[in-house]
């Protein structure tokens, strides 16, 4: 009774229970989703564990080129428990990226970027930005070789850009090398950023709950028969997933902890000294790989005159590989969403993960011989796939006949006893 | 689409992992202790391998990030641990006159380097720099087995191959040419415990001392994630059947 007073006496001035309650409660949910619809409430997870571990290293970490690799190891060695809080920070990283990653391809199946979720979609694509460079400048923190060289050769990259490139490194480095002013930003940067993640997630959800999920048929819903309240039933298999993803994680952080990192960044940085391979974390390697892919300067035919300069159109094609995704809407314009009704499509999409799995396989091997020639034909296919084809294909593919709605679908499926 | 999934997810990790891997030289692989998951320390060797780091590597190499008072772990009781200690000195102050002075090492210090700084080491060495050996099994790609093969991988150059001054032929080294020169010979050292010092076991010994160095808190992170793992096993087992009996009405 006293707690119904005190809901009330808030509820009056702050809705918050009735918000929950139509948010996460009663929120009516397609009832046909598949366990592909488990990454983006694990996303969010993996970004909350990411912020209170980073917070709980911050406390002992020392932005200084003289201390950085230090003060990592001595929370490795002596502070409480700390090897266990960088351990799930490091692999963390990994694996926010991984589920972001299959979030990412499961939207690209089911065409969950087609209206009415293009600003859903763009809004994930700046969240996908905005990880990149957070995991970047976190890689520069423990000032290992792979930080030093990697912060090298990436803010290199910018100065590539006509005319106002060498101010921007030199902006970037707060001096005129990756230096101890370069550290001391990228830290403030790494901490900020996750927050801007967080703001902008928040934006994502809204924007999402305002039409609801899309689901494997791509119908949307139009009655209560094609939907479930979010709890119980999404609540109970999120947790399930959220069970069944952390037993993956807690693998990676209890038996193969440096699996996924580089040895080489267990050696303090060494500006006089080169790696033999300076090679990014393995969920760069894909956008590496188009970044290396141009290796020739693009001007006029017959002609001397260059328009773009090898670098810098590797620093176009590899932004634009990230970019084009937020295009999408409007490159593939089929009026059928969902692949399970377009089987040209489908087709085109398994051949367009074999060549994401193709780019980040070329990107962690040296660019030289055959490999660059692999690398430049998986980065032309790679826009080849969201230019040409899928323009193609939405004035073209013949789509096979949609359910009339979702409970449709369920029952057809229930019938046959198809399981997928 | 799950099935298929899954396959992609499994290729892509075993497709990176080959990167982790790196280098051409193939390692002999040997069976480790430490390894798998209830992996632990072998503290017959480890403390054997400090004799041997104490006795042959340490007049080259420090052990920077590595405290006496952590030799705990590996079955030293306090009493030895200070007497361990004892054995070196270091430079500590200033004083209240304002003076470096020296003391014997503290358990809370760390293990003593033979050089002040890096240009002293690398006068001593013909130019070439010891590394710290600290985090040496981690900071090569499959380090333990590393270290071993390159101990115990010292031959006569082939003659093909153009040694450098100062140089030394190792099947296992990038480039095979190292400015170490063979640090192991048999009977080198001489065991309290009676096993045979040959190269191949001070190698041995070495590795798990160096291994234990470079993480010395391996097992607990083993043990941590056993438990982990059947915590983590049984509520997802539980969830999974609240998913399905929840489900239930509707399927
Ligand atoms: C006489 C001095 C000396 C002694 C004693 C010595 N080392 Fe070295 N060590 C060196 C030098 C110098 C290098 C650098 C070699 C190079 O870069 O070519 C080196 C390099 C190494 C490396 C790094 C190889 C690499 O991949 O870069 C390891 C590992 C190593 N030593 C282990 C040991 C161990 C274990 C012992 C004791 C059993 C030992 N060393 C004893 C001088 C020594
Ligand atoms: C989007 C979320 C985040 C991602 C993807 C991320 C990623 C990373 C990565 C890849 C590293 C390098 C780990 C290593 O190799 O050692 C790192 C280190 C670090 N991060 Fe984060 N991080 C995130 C959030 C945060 C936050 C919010 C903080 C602080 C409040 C933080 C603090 C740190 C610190 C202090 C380090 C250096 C210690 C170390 O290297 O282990 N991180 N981060």
């Amino acid at each position: 009774m006293r707690w119904q007073q005190t809901k009330d006496w808030i509820e009056h001035r702050l809705p918050i229970f009735s918000f929950l309650d139509k948010e996460l409660n009663k929120y009516p949910a397609p009832k046909n989703l598949n366990y592909m619809w488990n990454f983006g409430s694990l996303a969010g997870i993996i970004l909350m564990i990411m912020i209170a571990t980073g917070i709980f290293l911050a406390m002992h970490y020392t932005p200084h080129v003289d201390h950085a690799f230090n003060s990592v190891e001595r929370i490795m060695r002596d502070v409480n428990y700390g090897w266990l809080i960088r351990y799930i920070h490091t692999n963390g990283a990994s694996m926010f990226f991984i589920v972001v990653y299959l979030h990412i391809f499961r939207g690209l199946y089911y065409g969950s970027y087609k209206a009415p979720r293009e600003l859903l979609w763009i809004m994930g694509v700046v969240i996908l930005f905005l990880m990149m460079g957070t995991a970047f400048m976190g890689y520069v923190l423990p000032w290992g070789q792979m930080s030093f060289w990697g912060a090298t050769v990436i803010t290199n990259l910018f100065s590539a850009i006509p005319v106002i490139g060498d101010d921007i490194v030199t902006l970037l480095w707060g001096g005129f090398s990756v230096d101890n002013p370069t550290l001391n930003r990228f830290f403030v940067l790494h901490y900020l950023f996750p927050f801007l993640i967080v703001g902008l997630a928040g934006l994502h959800v809204i924007a999402l709950h305002v039409h609801g999920s899309n689901n494997p048929t791509g119908v949307e819903k139009k009655t209560k028969k094609d939907t479930v309240p979010f709890h119980p039933y999404y609540t109970v298999k999120d947790l399930f997933g959220l069970g069944v993803f952390l037993i993956v994680f807690a693998l990676f952080i209890f038996y193969a902890p440096n699996y996924l990192g580089h040895p080489d960044n267990y050696i303090p940085a060494n500006p006089l000294v080169t790696p033999a391979h300076i090679v990014p974390e393995w969920y760069f390697l894909p956008f590496y790989a188009v970044l290396r892919a141009i290796t020739f300067d693009i001007g006029i035919p017959f002609t001397d005159i260059v328009l773009i300069e090898a670098k810098f159109g590797g620093v176009l094609a590899m932004g634009g590989a990230v970019g084009i995704l937020a295009l999408l809407p409007w490159l593939d314009t089929h009026p059928v969403k969902s692949a399970r009704y377009r089987p040209t499509f489908r087709k085109f999409f398994w051949f367009f993960v074999i060549d994401a799995l193709v780019l980040g396989w070329v990107g962690g091997k040296p660019a030289e011989g055959v490999y660059i020639y692999i690398g430049q034909a998986a980065t032309a296919y790679y826009f080849f796939h969201f230019l040409i084809l899928l323009p193609y294909l939405s004035r073209n593919e013949q789509a096979m006949p949609l359910p009339a709605s979702i409970d449709d679908a369920v029952q057809a499926r229930k019938k046959y006893g198809a399981k997928k | 689409m799950r099935s298929i999934l899954s396959i992609v997810l499994f290729s892509v990790f075993f497709s990176f992992s080959a990167l982790a891997a790196g280098g051409n030289i193939h390692l002999p692989e040997k069976e480790w202790s430490f390894d798998g998951f209830l992996g632990s320390f072998d503290r017959a060797s480890a403390q054997r391998g400090l004799q041997v780091y104490k006795e042959v590597c340490a007049a080259c190499h420090g052990l920077d990030l590595v405290s006496y008072r952590n030799l705990e772990i590996l079955g030293f009781n306090e009493n030895e641990i200070k007497a361990i200690a004892a054995e070196y000195t270091v430079v500590d102050g200033p004083n209240d006159e304002g003076e470096m002075f020296e003391r014997p090492a503290k358990p809370a210090d760390r293990f003593s380097n033979p050089f002040t700084n890096e240009q002293a080491a690398r006068a001593a060495n013909n130019g070439a720099y010891p590394p710290d050996l600290s985090l040496m099994t981690e900071a090569r790609p499959n380090g333990a087995n590393y270290v071993y093969a390159l101990l115990t991988g010292y031959k006569d150059a082939p003659k093909d191959v153009k040694m450098m001054d100062g140089m030394y032929y190792n099947e296992y080294f990038p480039g095979h040419q190292i400015a170490m020169a063979s640090p192991l010979s048999d009977d080198l050292v001489e065991y309290a415990d009676g096993t045979e010092a040959t190269v191949d076991q001070m190698a041995q010994d070495v590795v798990n001392f160096l291994s234990w160095a470079a993480e010395p808190n391996l097992e607990d992170r083993k043990k941590m994630g056993l438990k982990v793992l059947i915590f983590l096993a049984f509520f997802t087992i539980i969830f999974y059947l609240m998913k399905k009996r929840i489900w239930s009405d509707l399927h």
